[in-house]
């Protein structure tokens, strides 16, 4: 009787995660008249969600897997729900988030004087509800189902500006994100459906047995390939284009919910539909780990040669995207748990990254790394937090990033993959190098003639979410070990 | 009153058939428009009832006059045909009752009765041919569906509606010659018009040179009149000139109607396995509607006029019906059927949109679309709904249709169909999201105010647009019907 009882509790509690953003949406919509009424009310729906969330995290913890059958059977197969680990873990980073970007997006916004905001701040709810549904998804057909509300709940967004430049940014988006996602995501669902009699995620796999040789490396390559959001080459040229969008819909949806919805569906379909083992055997995702690890280096040496800094930005996220994935391809419990460990600290520095580049934009109206000779003395705050979120990116303890980056290593030894190492050696080394002159120039350089010295920083809006995500880099060194607690038994390490 | 419920078969027919004179006789619009909800709606009521009677897996025949066969006509209603009366009656029902709120522009003062007795008579064709249990009874209605259907094609607005009508009734009589032809060779070869007999003697028979011949004639008249590639070029302009009412409930129903009649003639009357085995009917239909998947889209794609670029995208859809046919399998036979009612709310709703922007805009040409996204939001958020439903979105019946058609090709061992299914539903995205970005993101040329269309057009464009997400989540009711009438088909023919 306890027992459900408590399953109910919990099927409420991811009830109301969900249709909370959603409420949120329709009150945006409501008080769109009302700017501050409209802003306090999405910040109030945020914090309730988020909470709504983390009142998951202690059943999980205690190894309950909460679930919830939604209404409705597309395509015969019912919908469902089911948090597991590493689903709670992607869905406390978007919901966490979703609060601190919405401030810095009042900020910005209003700071940028732009239009329609209500359809923005709307939209983004829809999003946050759409990466909810991917992180809690039971099975393939849930999650398909989300991944694509979540794809056509940000165009509108990619297209704030209506400018042409906009307008070809979101072909290119919907483009290749819809086109990858039916042409290989929905073919690699059915032929699973066909293969197997369920599609639900399931600890070990599902289709271990059922598929060998070459057509289960072609599949995984189908599933890999068909999430198009985890931006592996050659179907990253979205994730630029996208740069286009406002800066919180960069931060927030392409360095956070959009492309982490993407590798965490790579991960989960390597753990949950394929299976770590099965995926080591003979050696299956070998493609896989090659793809990966190309798209690492040639991202990384990308970025070094882009001057705009959101674009620098973005091909260092396809760059950080690929260690997940990468993390997933080399199957084993260590490597699994850098990927899982990655989406967290990733996602902590590259918003940090984005919030300063927005910041910059708002308050010098500069978009261009080779403008920012000296910016770093008239707003120290924003820089130093910059520096912070690009040590922990780059992976220097004692920040985030060093954590996911060591499971991540020690994943490429157990696979007795040295070449591994070397790539992710190598991207370090890269990430320095693409990171660190921004720094240097913002501090080191002298500011140009006829700019006035003294402090200018960002409103306290922007300022704020700033520090708290850099300083979030920096705490999570410390509590790395309750979230590996929280992720071990996914990745079949014994908490 | 039992005895009224056993005479629901005729009476499916017989209502609008007897409604089409009173429309010409009532005259007054105040009177007549009314009158015809009521018929469509009597009409959706009667074939809901006979679904719910045959879904058990009876078969319900009424004979007529009590004469059984082979002496007398008699109406069967089994499971594939009691779901596309449900289908025809059930968008008869939502078209009508917008009411000539379009026609009154395109037809002249005080004779809209006449629209009205025309499109009763086309809805009466369309359920008779799909409920009459005699071959040359088909024919029959077929006729009276396609005569009132020029006569409504005839009513658009543009000029060149006359040229599409008198074009549609050439290729048309063409179609209906040739079933006439089949039909004629197969009465010869049986001595029989009871689709029953019939079916049973040409079993005895095999394949003749009269039944092969017959066959020939009946696919070719039957392909025509669904507008299989490449006999289809009729269907643009019909759709595109006529009256957006009339496009939305043609669209809708008389192609589902002529693939009715494929699956029955294929299945029913010349059985499984003289079309595919012995004839081989599959390595002609499974090409061409791949080909018919991808032509109609491309040239979609190209069209700068929004019902003409919808009329090629049915031709592209048509093609995954028939696609679904050519696999000769239940899955298959049933994803066509799924497709068959989720491509009649999708695109009804679609061709409704038209309507609400002739309304507005007094035309559908791409150009005068600009910017509507903000001027009608309602409308072109109808749009968007029913376009990704056309995109076959997760979420909307076009996921549905698109999930059972790829399984029932992967179920063949057909991956690389699988594949050219997937790649076809891209090119869906390309030409719908043309009109998307024309509607919301291109500035118009004369600024107008924001003003929605009457609610009468707005509910029914809404009721079907809501349907397409509505079954698309909800999908087991359509879907458990056509499975089951599929596996009818296979199991019991006729």
């Amino acid at each position: 009787m306890d027992i459900e009882m408590g399953l109910d509790a919990h099927a409420t509690i991811i009830f109301w995660s969900m249709i909370l953003p959603l409420i949120g949406a329709v009150g945006v919509v409501a008080l769109g008249r009302w700017p501050n009424l409209r802003d306090s009310w999405t910040i109030v729906v945020g914090i309730s969600t988020f909470t709504c969330v983390t009142r998951l995290i202690e059943p999980v913890m205690a190894g309950a897997r909460p679930s919830l059958a939604l209404p409705g059977n597309m395509a015969g197969l019912g919908l469902a729900l089911e948090v597991e680990p590493l689903g709670l873990l992607f869905g406390l980073v978007a919901s966490g988030l979703w609060i601190l970007t919405s401030l810095y997006g009042f900020g910005y916004m209003r700071g940028h004087e732009e239009v329609n905001q209500t359809r923005f701040f709307t939209c983004f709810a829809l999003a946050i509800s759409a990466a909810l549904g991917i992180a809690f998804a039971g099975d393939l057909i849930t999650l398909f189902l989300f991944y694509e509300l979540l794809t056509f709940s940000t165009f509108p967004l990619v297209t704030h500006a209506g400018t042409e430049a906009a307008i070809r940014a979101g072909r290119l988006y919907l483009g290749i994100l819809v086109s990858t996602s039916v042409l290989f995501l929905l073919l690699a669902i059915l032929w699973t459906a066909n293969l197997s009699d369920t599609l639900r995620f399931t600890p070990g796999g599902i289709l271990d047995g059922k598929i060998a040789g070459a057509s289960a490396g072609l599949l995984l390559l189908l599933f890999s390939y068909g999430v198009g959001k985890a931006a592996l080459m050659p179907f990253h040229r979205w994730l630029p284009a996208a740069m286009v969008a406002p800066t919180p819909v960069s931060a927030l949806l392409h360095a956070v919910a959009v492309v982490k919805a993407g590798v965490f569906t790579v991960l989960k379909i390597s753990i949950y539909i394929f299976g770590i083992d099965f995926l080591a055997k003979d050696g299956l995702s070998d493609i896989l780990m090659g793809i990966a690890a190309i798209t690492i280096l040639a991202a990384s040496i990308r970025a070094l040669s882009l001057d705009n800094l959101k674009a620098r930005l973005a091909y260092s996220t396809i760059s950080q995207l690929s260690y997940i994935v990468l993390g997933a391809a080399l199957a084993n419990s260590a490597a699994a748990m850098g990927a899982g460990l990655h989406i967290l600290m990733h996602a902590l520095g590259k918003i940090t990254l984005f919030f300063v580049a927005g910041a910059v934009m708002v308050v010098a109206h500069k978009t261009e790394v080779s403008q920012l000779d000296g910016l770093g003395r008239r707003m120290p705050i924003t820089f130093g937090a910059f520096c912070i979120a690009s040590f922990s990116i780059i992976g220097l303890p004692p920040f985030g990033g060093a954590w996911s980056k060591w499971y991540l290593v020690t994943g490429a030894f157990d696979a007795d993959q040295p070449w591994m190492v070397v790539v992710f050696m190598l991207s370090s080394l890269l990430s320095i190098a693409y990171l660190m002159p921004i720094v240097v120039r913002a501090f080191f350089r002298p500011l140009p003639e006829g700019v006035p010295d003294g402090i200018n920083e960002a409103p306290l809006l922007i300022l704020l979410p700033i520090c708290a995500t850099a300083l979030g880099c920096f705490v999570i060194f410390f509590y790395a070990d309750s979230v590996y607690r929280l992720l071990a038994p996914a990745m079949g390490l014994g908490g | 009153m039992s005895d009224l419920a056993s005479h629901l078969p005729v009476l499916q027919v017989l209502i609008p058939l007897l409604a089409a004179p009173l429309c010409f006789l009532l005259r007054k619009e105040a009177i007549v428009l009314p009158f015809t909800i009521a018929v469509s709606f009597a009409c959706f009521a009667i074939s809901m009832n006979l679904l719910s009677q045959v879904l058990g897996g009876d078969i319900l025949v009424y004979e007529f006059g009590g004469w059984s066969r082979p002496y007398g006509i008699e109406y069967r209603v089994d499971i594939l045909n009691a779901f596309v009366l449900v289908v025809v009656s059930g968008i008869a029902a939502v078209v009508f009752a917008v009411g000539p709120g379009q026609a009154r522009r395109v037809i002249p003062e005080g004779r809209e009765y006449l629209f009205y007795s025309a499109a009763l008579l086309c809805l009466t064709g369309l359920l008779g041919v799909t409920i009459t249990g005699d071959v040359f009874n088909i024919f029959v209605f077929l006729e009276i569906s396609s005569l009132s259907s020029y006569i409504l094609i005839a009513l658009g607005l543009n000029r060149r509606a006359l040229m599409a009508a008198f074009s549609y009734l050439i290729m048309g009589t063409i179609g209906a010659t040739f079933l006439l032809i089949g039909i004629g060779f197969m009465y010869q070869a049986t001595g029989t018009l009871n689709m029953v007999d019939m079916a049973h003697r040409i079993q005895v028979l095999g394949p003749t040179k009269g039944v092969l011949v017959a066959l020939a004639f009946v696919m070719v008249g039957i392909s025509i009149k669904l507008a299989v590639f490449p006999l289809h070029h009729w269907l643009p302009n019909a759709y595109s000139y006529a009256p957006p009412l009339v496009s939305a409930f043609l669209a809708s129903t008389a192609t589902k109607v002529a693939y009715y009649l494929l699956i029955r003639f294929t299945f029913g009357l010349f059985g499984a396995a003289l079309v595919f085995e012995t004839v081989g009917i599959d390595r002609l239909l499974l090409p061409l509607s791949i080909i018919a998947m991808f032509v109609g889209s491309i040239a979609a794609i190209y069209q700068t006029e929004f019902k003409r670029l919808l009329a090629y995208s049915s031709i592209a859809q048509i093609g995954y019906m028939t696609l679904g046919l050519s696999f000769a399998t239940q899955a298959g036979v049933s994803a066509g059927l799924i497709h068959v009612f989720n491509h009649a709310l999708m695109k009804g709703a679609l061709f409704l949109v038209a309507a609400c922007v002739t309304w507005r805009m007094g035309g559908t040409n791409l150009d005068v679309m600009k910017g509507l996204g903000q001027r009608m939001p309602f409308t072109m958020a109808a749009m968007v709904v029913a376009g990704l439903a056309l995109v076959g979105v997760p979420g909307t019946v076009g996921f549905v249709s698109k999930w059972a058609l790829v399984s029932a090709a992967l179920e063949v061992d057909a991956l690389w169909i699988a594949f050219l299914i997937m790649a076809s539903s891209i090119l869906a995205l390309v030409y719908v999201w043309k009109v998307v970005e024309i509607a919301y993101f291109q500035t118009p040329e004369v600024e107008l105010e924001r003003r929605e269309p009457p609610l009468r057009l707005l509910i029914p464009t809404w009721i079907l647009a809501g349907a397409a997400i509505y079954f698309g989540i909800f999908s087991s009711y359509a879907v458990d019907v056509a499975e089951l009438a599929a596996q009818q088909v296979f199991m019991v023919g006729l």
